[in-house]
């Protein structure tokens, strides 16, 4: 028996009189890394956003480890064991890095109370040193993340969303902007990670190369709704994706 | 009975004079996120072009009035955003409003110390007569400045609804992107707002000015009301505001007879607490934070 | 902390130890009110330059503090257990203000705190049979602390410096805690700092609270120090000025209040010459300020060490453009 981490049970979501996602369904167990990828306006930002919580779908629900999630707050998301991260750089710029990547674990350690009158890296210099160390970041650990270069801004993005050892993370385009040795970099450690824990990935991706060589399982959205699903392999010489593609 | 309507009809007068500025504190609001702590200075300043060129200079009061308008335009929509707004904008909300609240200081200070720190007398436009309905007794100024500032306000709805500009410009408010995309000059249309806040103030202030004094210190009141009119009646929103105005208004006005003489000021306040509190969004608003 | 941060706090506090003896009462004065108004602006520099949340009240937090810790002391009871009162009770009523105001966004914290202080002013005023009303209190005494009296100007300078000190230690603390690290992550990037988990309505509200706590324990000490309280010293005029203080040093720096604080009570004495123009001044420096350097005098000095000392920065842009 797979364990089931992500389930997304006939979502419906309209903007206006426009269907963003018709009746998707899918589910993701542990350990998997799912891609999800579709032309521009296909409705992946919307299922997305449904898959965080962030906007309620018109029909249907997503539990996320057992628990429904809708109109939930990012940190509450965060705390049910789901990391994530941005498209666009998203780390402190004005803080080190050691800062930035203590600060993605702190709030899952202790009460309030011990985050105030504790130690003042809530006892996680250790865990954020090796989670520095794993995506070879020691030479940087000290300098303000805002003076590191994209790709390197990029992987301590990533190093975040995994800080809090969660069960699930979704990673939004990591690869966009990414230059290629970077890139090798980001997918070999994102692999690792992916085997030593058996976290589980849900992929948005524009860039098909990465996808297809990054997940297991890959689901193909156009117009809102699912026209194909399967190994990396299989979408490759599937018909409909290639339509889809081209046609769109 | 009598004396209600009264009450009812002097608290719509000044309520229509306070959604003017609420107004206009929104506009500024939706065209470019400024949030004006000196709005209740822009509407007591004014009063002081009009006493400056009519009392210093000698103008005639008729010629004096369409020249604080046209100045106000200048010195407190163009100037303003040229000097301040502008340059400003990209270093975020917070130090805008601090500069804002530190304009607001400025112009206080500088009415005080180069015009007078007491309350001077302003003329009315308006006959200081009334008229008997029934045995209710209604002031005849109270009555126009209602129709001029609601005409105002309907004039500002069709300009905004029915006019090229006006379209463009609520949908610079709306969607930015959108409407560069679609040809729009934005930053002509936000220029267009601000001048029309120096309008609307000025027009605001010619009206509210008769009925207390022209003094310094008449901003700080009006510019709270004016922001506590904007966020009860929604902050998105022209007739969120007018309803905001008309409804701090005749609160205002009721408090003092029926409530507390002492406590009067301290109603529109707690109607702003009780309202953040049950309904954010104000009370003709839509719920915003759907984009996060 | 580094050991030049050290260096610097041992070297300002040895200064504020010696400059004051033999100094005549009024220099002792206005120091001593610049180390009130100093814990003052600290507090609101937490919810302005840490949370990012505009207060207007912080005046109306002090005045809160003054009159609690005067009607303590008028009943007899210790200064200290007015100390106490005063920031429990501004620490509670800041949560009360702050929470339905940081449940939206669009800077309602503002506009709540300026309706916030006129209610203040008003209940101070109109409710004399508990506050004197407009001819306030007066006759609060200093207080004793084992037998050690601070009723002379200089005992109380440094009665107050420890104070002072207390509090800039409390400070330091908690924006070295992990609190001060969510504190500043919200400021940096709100929404990445909610996606890791932060919580972050709560961690605006607290630093609002813990602000407001300041206030208060800056108003305790004015009601001995002046001896006489009013609601007019508890405006919004005194709000904003605590605001300027804060903006002017610069918000989110450690000594931008202390900095602020300086700059706003020794420049009406410095243009004194100026009479009346000395707030038009200060706010027109104000708005220009905040055009070209929104981190207040500090952030202008770090600008300008910025392009004096262009070594470093190059050293970056040059280890950026190796690795690109």
């Amino acid at each position: 028996m797979t364990e089931t981490v992500l389930s997304v049970n006939h979502i419906s979501k309209s903007f206006g009189g426009i269907h963003a996602v018709r009746d998707v369904s899918f589910e993701v167990s542990r350990g998997e890394v799912l891609g999800l990828i579709g032309p521009n306006g296909s409705g992946k930002s919307t299922l997305f956003n449904c898959v965080l919580g962030q906007l309620r779908p018109d029909k249907g629900d997503v539990h996320i480890n057992g628990h429904r999630v809708a109109n939930m707050r990012a940190s509450h998301l965060n705390k049910l064991g789901v990391g994530r991260t941005f498209q666009q750089l998203s780390v402190f710029p004005q803080m080190s890095v050691l800062d930035n990547i203590i600060l993605a674990g702190q709030e899952h350690h202790g009460t309030m109370a011990s985050r105030l009158f504790g130690p003042s890296d809530a006892g996680l210099t250790e865990e954020a040193d090796r989670m520095i160390a794993f995506f070879r970041l020691e030479h940087l650990r000290d300098e303000m993340a805002g003076s590191l270069s994209y790709g390197q801004q990029k992987l301590v993005d990533a190093a975040m969303a995994f800080m809090a050892g969660p069960s699930l993370v979704l990673l939004d385009e990591p690869a966009g902007g990414v230059n290629l040795t970077m890139l090798a970099n980001l997918k070999e450690r994102l692999e690792t990670y992916n085997r030593e824990h058996d976290t589980t990935f849900v992929v948005i991706e524009h860039n098909m190369e990465f996808v297809m060589s990054l997940c297991t399982r890959i689901i193909v959205l156009a117009e809102g709704a699912i026209i194909a699903e399967g190994t990396p392999e299989e979408i490759r010489s599937n018909q409909q994706v290639i339509d889809a593609y081209l046609g769109g | 009975m009598s004396e209600f309507i009264q009450l009812l009809i002097s608290g719509l007068s000044a309520g229509s004079i306070y959604a003017l500025a609420a107004v206009g504190f929104t506009l500024l609001w939706q065209a470019s996120q400024t949030i004006n702590f000196a709005q209740g200075e822009f509407v007591m300043v004014p009063a002081f072009f009009v006493l400056a060129l009519s009392v210093k200079l000698g103008l005639p009061i008729w010629l004096a009035m369409p020249l604080t308008v046209i100045l106000s335009v200048l010195l407190l929509g163009a100037l303003f955003k040229k000097l301040i707004v502008e340059p400003m904008h990209k270093h975020g909300t917070i130090p805008l409003v601090i500069a804002t609240i530190a304009l607001g200081l400025l112009i206080k200070e500088m009415v005080k110390e180069f015009y007078s720190p007491l309350g001077q007398p302003f003329p009315s436009l308006f006959p200081q007569t009334v008229l008997t309905v029934g045995d209710a007794v209604i002031s005849v100024p109270d009555i126009a400045n209602f129709v001029i500032a609601m005409g105002t306000i309907v004039a500002l709805q069709l300009f905004l609804g029915r006019t090229r500009t006006g379209r463009s410009m609520q949908a610079t408010a709306q969607n930015p992107d959108v409407a560069q995309i679609l040809g729009v000059d934005i930053q002509r249309m936000v220029m267009y707002t601000f001048l029309i806040n120096g309008a609307l103030a000025a027009i605001a202030s010619i009206l509210i000015t008769p009925i207390y004094l022209a003094k310094f210190s008449n901003g700080e009141t009006l510019g709270l009301v004016a922001f506590i009119a904007a966020i009860v009646g929604g902050f998105n929103q022209i007739r969120g505001a007018l309803v905001g105005g008309l409804l701090i208004g005749v609160i205002d006005n009721m408090s003092a007879t029926y409530f507390s003489a002492e406590y009067r000021q301290a109603l529109p306040m707690i109607l702003l607490i009780v309202i953040i509190l049950v309904r954010p969004q104000g009370l003709l608003g839509t719920s915003e934070g759907r984009t996060v | 902390m580094s050991r030049k941060h050290i260096l610097f706090a041992a070297i300002a506090l040895l200064l504020l130890i010696f400059v004051p003896m033999g100094q005549k009462n009024y220099i002792i004065y206005v120091l001593t009110s610049w180390l009130m108004f100093s814990i003052a602006a600290m507090g609101l520099n937490l919810t302005l330059g840490y949370a990012g949340q505009i207060s207007l009240a912080q005046a109306s937090f002090m005045g809160i503090g003054a009159y609690i810790t005067a009607l303590v002391t008028l009943a007899g009871y210790h200064w200290v257990l007015g100390w106490i009162a005063a920031m429990g009770a501004t620490f509670v009523i800041g949560l009360l203000l702050g929470y339905p105001a940081l449940r939206v966004q669009h800077h309602f914290l503002a506009f709540v705190t300026l309706a916030f202080n006129t209610l203040v002013f008003l209940v101070l005023r109109n409710e004399e049979w508990l506050t004197g009303g407009s001819h306030g209190l007066v006759g609060m005494p200093r207080p004793d602390f084992f037998g050690i009296s601070t009723g002379k100007n200089l005992e109380f300078y440094y009665f107050v410096l420890v104070l002072f000190v207390i509090s800039a230690l409390v400070f330091s603390w908690i924006v070295h805690s992990p609190w001060g690290r969510a504190f500043k992550a919200l400021r940096e990037n709100p929404v990445r700092a909610e996606s890791l988990g932060v919580d972050t309505r709560r961690i605006t509200l607290l630093a609002f609270a813990i602000g407001s706590a300041f206030g208060g324990g800056a108003g305790a000490i004015m009601t001995p120090l002046v001896q006489f309280i009013e609601p007019g010293s508890f405006g919004l005029i005194h709000s904003l000025k605590i605001l300027l203080m804060v903006v002017v040093g610069g918000a989110g720096f450690y000594y931008g209040p202390m900095l602020g604080a300086a700059v706003v009570i020794l420049l009406p004495e410095l243009l004194r010459f100026t009479e009346g123009y000395y707030l038009m001044i200060y706010a027109a420096m104000v708005i220009v300020l905040m055009v070209y350097s929104p981190g207040g005098l500090i952030g202008l000095g770090h600008k300008i060490m910025a392009r004096v000392r262009p070594k470093k920065e190059v050293r970056k842009d040059m280890a950026k453009g190796a690795q690109l």
